[in-house]
């Protein structure tokens, strides 16, 4: 049940933003709105976990800044790399220990993960550990890969997720 | 404000240029991936803003189209990947290192 009303609000949100504020439109986008809702919060068996309503705004002062950071940069590595005329690589598939065990913000680190080029999330166990293939493998071991690919974006997931 | 959405595109246009030569330079299907879906994500955020730059009263709904991106590509490309390894697609011979096999009680040379 607790999933029917943000998903609403959210869908209302869209609605707005892509059709306009116009009378008509609003009325049918509270319909198209609801209808969603039903359906979407039915099957999506994710549920948000922030600490307080206000972690929300944290995170996204937070967590934001950080990612695109981390995006630009690995995106200007993968394409030194790939315009380099000896292609450095070492790809490998990697576990990494993320210590999250929430659903919400595994999605959200594995999510962030792959959108670092560089790294793709594969797979997940349920001890908190991600699957990553990584176009360049260094570190010895788990810990050193854990915080080289996700050591940033885990500690904030930590403050800001029950 | 002429310079700056010239300044977006044109890297955007680099960013999605390299993320072809990757696909084509680039050993196996995993490696594939990470050139050609990734370089992209920069390189279609940096053309959308340099268009919302362009025409400002497009910013709400191109942002909504990048949060779109965002949320949907990773999504796309770990499910491609992940398909890939499950349907033993063959990783290059410059693989490292390979944790996943294990996970998934296979025999790894």
């Amino acid at each position: 049940m607790k999933n029917y009303f943000p998903t609403f609000v959210f869908c209302f949100l869209v609605w707005i933003l892509v059709a306009g504020a116009g009378y008509p439109e609003l009325i049918l986008g509270v319909a198209v709105s609801l209808a969603l809702a039903f359906f979407i919060a039915r099957i999506c068996g994710i549920r948000m976990s922030w600490k307080t309503p206000l972690s929300a705004l944290l995170f996204i002062a937070l967590y934001v800044p950080v990612f695109l950071l981390e995006l630009v940069k690995a995106n200007i590595d993968v394409l030194f790399r790939v315009l380099n005329p000896k292609l450095p690589i070492n790809p490998g598939f990697v576990r990494i220990e993320t210590g999250i065990s929430d659903n919400f913000s595994k999605l959200i680190l594995a999510n962030s993960i792959t959108l670092t080029p560089g790294t793709i999330s594969v797979d997940a166990d349920d001890d908190g550990g991600i699957y990553v293939h990584w176009i360049n493998v260094t570190g010895d071991d788990a810990g050193s890969r854990s915080e080289k690919i996700s050591g940033r974006f885990s500690r904030i997931l930590k403050k800001v997720m029950l | 404000m002429n310079i700056v959405y010239y300044i977006l595109i044109i890297l955007g246009g680099i960013f999605y240029a390299v993320g072809g030569l990757g696909l084509l330079r680039m050993p196996d299907v995993y490696t594939r991936a990470q050139a050609g879906t990734k370089a992209t994500t920069l390189g279609t955020m940096l053309t959308m803003i340099g268009a919302g730059v362009v025409h400002p009263e497009w910013l709400p709904k191109i942002i909504l189209i990048i949060l779109f991106i965002v949320l949907t590509n990773p999504v796309g490309s770990s499910t491609l990947i992940r398909s890939a390894y499950r349907s033993r697609v063959e990783a290059s011979g410059r693989t490292a290192i390979d944790e996943l096999g294990a996970y998934y009680d296979r025999e790894v040379e």
